[in-house]
């Protein structure tokens, strides 16, 4: 890991994110005249340590509630940590202002799951992808027009198509505007949030494909955050896989798929429908997903876990380093 | 013995201002019992507008233009809401996406199911009740006595969802037609739901149409499967067949695209272009504009073509090499 | 099979749809589609052109004192006044002609309505939108202020505004905002906070645009259609207050006779027999706020994304 640290892009140390909703008037109230009556906080994300390298695609793998949608807008400097740092090629990027903090920004965008929700209905395809460059400068007024009809042919959009509304495009198309808008400010990494889980399965792989292009051509790096393992187990060189707000498992590709180690990955990847298995009996994982307003002490994937022991009820494991380049946090490793 | 379900060139058009949208168009498949069926397409394909018309469920402006269904060998296109609604919930049941489409927010689960089992048969209330906390049992909610005093809101989503299929099974129907049911849930969640729906076609002979886009889902799960595109069937047949041997180059290029079907970090194979409006169809087959073998003969309509035993095609070009 | 390797770029084909179907214009075509709606908009245009061109389609000018008689008072509908110009729908007991007095009342009463409910909206959207964006305890002000506001009857906060203000166009107009505002903050607000979740929004923050930028040029926009249908109720809304207060005395100064002074001229005659001073401008009054209603129920259908399919 420290290694890694030593090379990372972008590095998130001990990065946490609490939610909490404020007590409204009738609560307060309440819990002045004397009742149990708290806020409630999620760990959306809960001392997460993650360091990507420069040109690498990072799949970050989950299910709902585990806050891997929270950790990429981390990443992307949409939320604020309220615990931890962020830090682009070395340097903390909360400390960072003025132009510094603004190319810092610029940098890192996203890519967005909805095709819909994540475009201005009410702004032209030229205003959306047109509109960052220039308020930046990074391209004159005169030339926005070129500049955008070079980007969206980049993504494969017809630049006729410049005047239109988002409305006039199908999904696909959308996506690929939304891929267009993050390019335009010329970013060097890109944090994808289900960017493809919305598509149709045609339209999917038109989509994966672009996204590897983009890589190719122009040296990206990604943070590809995915609930469907077979997308991210094609796309990725390395898989995150978090459980209730914490990194349970981080690994190569080929050493996750081929030998998981965390027993969460393990159902996980159980669970996973496959082309190749007929008539399958399922064997599913038992239990619920619980609450991360209440998370289970201890390990939070305990409940759940055929192998829970006494410690894993009481004691948080931490992420070690299983094999060179693989972390888990399991305390099974230890015996 | 005879099958549940006969659908025999169903055709469900809807009219708009904007044109006649052939959402259906001539689509046939046949269901046993205890059999699941797998329909399988993109958005636009009209795999649920099929599974909203064997439910009798079409609104305007849509309607069942011509075509037959037949439930236990009585055709059940033009017959009187009533006719229906007897059926519907007893003997033919739905689970949607959206559990909360089947679900009342504001009233208890008990009160929602007791209804639902004395809008079909005359019990006591008691009676109903012990029906529902069994049907909870059978899909796997722990605790059912408590959790009948729930409202729809204190459950999770894959809880709802198993609430909702509670709801299908109450009157122990022979047809349950699932749109998408697990689409909207995580994927641990999806298997035990998977593995719930599994045994109970087994257990009880309910006969199953899973309408899905993922193949893979009904690759575990179906017995037989149809491929739509644009309104039309393209091609059916079993499972194995169909996923193993593709006939029609659009089953060909879904299957192809399907990341696990690809070398890791390689480009995948893609469909190019996109589903088309159906509203501006072309002549002949509606792939044809995406499709790498076609020609000026695609422009004829054609039917479905037996090419192997129980596997057919709707293709003038299909992967004849698949047969050998 | 299609090439493996093919590139995904250049693959999309263009959708059928016209050149350039902006949001807007979509909702325009669409509101053309309700016979009900063309109805109120022709007779709203008609009341706006009369009111713009009351001075110069009225028979007479009601207030020039040289072109009015005394002698003609209170004259029914259709007699012709001393100078031979035809009282088509009578005279006042000024002797005033009514439908050139009902112009000018029109004129009046509308711009009265229009710039009140134009400068609340700017107002009320302002403060929604500053309490939508930052939050805390600037939200918990304003909204308090809102709720407070909203629990007083319009007429009550009126009628105590111009108590203490004392009379005059400008004052009735600053009563009028007074009470109007709060309706916009809220609405914006609800809008508001409802857009800025939106991942465009997100996009936005992300592509490091400024928070006025933002705040302006991608969430107001977005929260403009529910605006617009309560601004259309609430101009009807402050013409019914206006004239209320004219019509009680406290409203526009006798000198600017509005259709509510018109309306109250003609109370005392009311049973009396000579119906038509009060009759008249009733019915216009009627007809404008039916009108604006009309094309506002419209706009709400095709504005309110949730009775949309």
């Amino acid at each position: 890991m420290s290694a890694e640290a030593a090379t990372g892009m972008i590095e998130l140390v001990d990065v946490s994110r609490r939610f909490s909703k404020p007590l409204d008037v009738a609560g307060k109230i309440a819990r002045a005249l004397g009742s149990k009556i708290t806020e409630e906080t999620v760990h959306a994300v809960d001392g997460v340590n993650l360091s990507i390298r420069q040109g690498e695609v990072v799949g970050l793998v989950g299910e709902s509630g585990c806050g891997k949608s929270t950790l990429g807008r981390i990443v992307a400097g949409i939320l604020p940590a309220s615990g931890g740092s962020v830090r682009w090629r070395g340097q903390d990027r909360g400390a960072l202002s003025g132009k510094a903090a603004r190319d810092a920004a610029l940098a890192v965008q996203m890519i967005f799951q909805d095709p819909f929700a994540s475009l201005n209905p009410r702004m032209k395809v030229r205003d959306i992808v047109g509109e960052a460059p220039m308020v930046h400068g990074l391209v004159d007024r005169a030339q926005v027009d070129d500049y955008v009809s070079d980007v969206m042919r980049r993504v494969g959009l017809d630049p006729s198509y410049r005047a239109r509304y988002p409305h006039q495009f199908s999904g696909g198309q959308r996506q690929r505007i939304g891929i267009a808008r993050a390019l335009a400010v010329k970013p060097e990494f890109i944090v994808c949030d289900e960017a493809v889980a919305a598509l149709d399965v045609s339209i999917q792989a038109q989509v994966l494909n672009l996204f590897m292009d983009l890589r190719r051509d122009l040296n990206l790096t990604y943070l590809f955050i995915s609930h469907d393992l077979g997308v991210v187990e094609h796309i990725s060189d390395r898989v995150v896989i978090m459980y209730l707000g914490r990194v349970v498992e981080a690994a190569p590709t080929e050493a996750l798929f081929g030998a998981p180690n965390h027993p969460y990955t393990r159902a996980l990847l159980s669970a996973v429908p496959r082309l190749d298995q007929r008539k399958a009996s399922f064997k599913p994982v038992e239990g619920e997903i619980p609450s991360p307003l209440n998370p289970p002490s201890g390990c939070h994937f305990h409940p759940r876990c055929a192998f829970a022991t006494d410690r894993c009820r009481s004691e948080r494991p931490a992420l070690r380093e299983i094999a060179p380049g693989r972390l888990s946090a399991c305390h099974l490793n230890d015996m | 013995m005879t099958e549940t379900l006969v659908v025999e060139n169903l055709a469900t058009h809807f009219f708009t201002k904007a044109g006649v949208v052939k959402a259906v168009d001539g689509v046939s498949f046949r269901v046993g019992r205890g059999k699941v069926l797998g329909l399988v397409g993109e958005s636009g394909s009209g795999k649920s507008v099929t599974g909203f018309s064997v439910m009798g469920l079409v609104d305007p402006p849509g309607r069942i233009v011509s075509g037959a269904i037949r439930f236990k060998g009585e055709n059940l296109v033009g017959k009187s809401e009533e006719a229906w609604r007897s059926l519907r919930g007893a003997r033919i049941a739905m689970i949607f996406q959206d559990p909360m489409m089947t679900l009342n927010p504001v009233l208890r689960i008990d009160t929602q199911m007791i209804e639902a089992v004395q809008a079909h048969e005359r019990v006591s209330a008691e009676e109903a009740r012990k029906r529902a906390r069994d049907a909870l049992g059978q899909v796997g909610i722990p605790s059912p006595e408590e959790r009948l005093k729930a409202y729809p809101h204190q459950f999770s989503g894959g809880m709802r969802q198993r609430v909702a299929i509670a709801i299908a099974l109450l009157h122990k129907p022979d047809l349950i037609v699932a749109d998408e049911p697990t689409t909207a849930l995580d994927v641990t969640i999806q298997g035990q739901i998977l593995a719930e729906v599994q045994s109970l076609a087994r257990d009880t002979g309910t006969s199953l149409i899973w309408i899905t886009h993922d193949l893979s889902v009904v690759a575990g799960l179906a017995d037989d499967i149809c491929v739509m595109y644009a309104g039309k069937v393209v091609e059916q047949g079993s499972v194995d067949d169909v996923l193993d041997h593709p006939l029609h180059p659009y089953t060909n290029g879904l299957l192809g695209s399907v990341p696990s079907r690809n070398r890791r970090g390689e480009p995948l194979r893609q469909i190019p272009g996109m589903t088309p409006s159906l509203l501006s169809l072309p002549q002949g087959c509606a792939f044809q504009t995406r499709c790498p073998r076609a020609d000026a003969a695609c422009r004829h309509n054609i039917g479905m073509t037996e090419l192997r035993e129980g596997q057919f095609v709707r293709c003038v070009h299909p992967h004849q090499e698949a047969l050998a | 099979m299609s090439g493996p390797a093919a590139k995904s770029a250049g693959t999309t084909e263009p959708k059928a749809a016209a050149a350039s179907a902006s949001p807007w214009r979509l909702a325009i075509e669409e509101f053309f589609a309700s016979p009900v709606a063309v109805v109120g908009l022709v007779l709203l245009l008609g009341v706006v052109i009369i009111a713009v061109f009351a001075p110069w389609i009225s028979p007479q000018n009601p207030y020039d004192l040289a072109q009015i008689d005394i002698m003609d008072g209170r004259q029914p509908p259709g007699t012709q006044s001393m100078e031979g110009l035809t009282f088509w729908l009578g005279s006042d007991d000024q002797g005033r002609d009514m439908l050139s007095a009902i112009f000018y009342g029109l004129r009046i009463s509308l711009a009265v309505g229009v710039v009140s409910a134009l400068v609340a909206l700017a107002l009320g959207t302002v403060m929604g939108m500053v309490a939508a964006f930052f939050g805390g305890w600037v939200d918990s002000l304003i909204m308090r202020i809102v709720d407070i506001q909203l629990s007083f009857p319009a007429i009550l906060i009126a009628l105590i505004l111009i108590a203490v203000l004392g009379q005059g166009v400008d004052k009735v107009v600053i009563a009028l905002i007074t009470v109007q505002w709060a309706y916009y903050a809220r609405t914006v607000r609800g809008t508001a906070l409802v857009e800025r979740r939106r991942e465009y929004i997100e996009a936005a923050t992300c592509l490091a645009l400024s928070r006025p930028r933002i705040l302006f040029r991608h969430l107001l926009p977005n929260c403009l259609p529910p605006l617009i249908v309560v601004a259309t109720v609430q101009v009807a809304g402050a013409i019914a207050l206006e004239a209320t207060l004219s019509f009680l005395g406290l409203g526009l100064p006798i000198t600017e006779p509005s259709l509510g002074l018109l309306i109250a001229n003609g109370f005392e005659y009311l049973l009396s027999g000579k119906y038509w001073i009060s009759f008249f401008p009733g019915i216009a009054l009627l007809v404008t706020i039916v009108a604006i209603n009309l094309v506002g129920d419209q706009l709400r259908d095709i504005l309110n994304p949730r009775l949309k399919k």
